[in-house]
């Protein structure tokens, strides 16, 4: 594609709103990571289907599946608090916009904490 | 007759409660509404490995939800929805690269979301269900 910015616009990296790259940067970081990941996890829930409590733990603390996991969790959150930050953005303003744009990334690293928490202490046993 | 009843030619914009929005209009709204439901799905899984972690009890509470009716919808729309986001979100990374743009293009490729991720969906349910 034609790039008609400027050799310094290009440097600067921000755009016309002087900011958002980060942010549209990193939603197609973690969208490229969560394509792998995303299709192993997939497979492993099917595969898992019926099992019961014993043979899930077993899985959840293989150290594989616990990285695998982290990374599966960690990663999808970030991608998912990055969306729905957008859909806030497009919907509300003022005050609501600022309040629910705070809950969504509380509540997403409120949960990805829990479940990494939760998942080494499968795997180191506690 | 006065200018404002004069019959016109001018092309009218799309009006959405009569305008029958082309199949690439409706992915577009429905990977909106499936990454939402992702977003959901991705505390219901955090939530998952922490009744795992709780100890057998409050795993079998999360599981008797899971093997419910409710639960089995919930479980099949929350894969649809994966696949569906990752197939369509792989078509909008080829259009980040400046790919399939063309309006046939983007036609085709469309259909080829919709028909992939419902076999991806298919199939885990069909082998979801044979091993239950």
């Amino acid at each position: 594609m034609v790039d008609r910015r400027t050799p310094l616009a290009r440097a600067r990296g921000l755009g016309s709103a002087k900011a958002g790259l980060g942010h549209w940067w990193a939603q197609r970081l973690t969208a490229v990571a969560l394509i792998p990941l995303v299709v192993w996890f997939a497979i492993s829930l099917v595969m898992l289907s019926g099992a019961d409590y014993a043979t899930v733990r077993a899985w959840i603390g293989s150290p594989l599946v616990m990285v695998l996991l982290i990374l599966t969790i960690g990663v999808g959150l970030h991608h998912a608090q990055l969306g729905v930050q957008v859909v806030v953005e497009d919907y509300t303003d003022g005050a609501w916009r600022l309040s629910l744009i705070v809950l969504v990334k509380f509540i997403a690293v409120l949960f990805g904490l829990s479940a990494i928490v939760a998942i080494l202490r499968i795997g180191f046993g506690g | 007759m006065s200018v404002a009843n004069r019959p016109s030619n001018r092309p009218l914009s799309p009006h959405l409660q009569v305008y029958r929005l082309p199949l690439t209009a409706n992915l577009s709204i429905l990977h909106r509404a499936t990454g939402v439901a992702l977003a959901v799905g991705a505390l219901y899984l955090a939530t998952w490995v922490i009744y795992a972690a709780s100890g057998p009890r409050g795993y079998a509470v999360f599981q008797s939800f899971n093997s419910s009716i409710l639960g089995r919808i919930v479980l099949g729309g929350w894969l649809f929805s994966l696949f569906f986001h990752l197939c369509n979100g792989i078509r909008h990374l080829f259009w980040d690269a400046g790919y399939g743009f063309e309006l046939k293009d983007a036609s085709r490729n469309s259909w080829i979301v919709v028909i992939v991720a419902l076999v991806a969906t298919a199939v885990s349910w069909i082998v979801g269900l044979r091993l239950v």
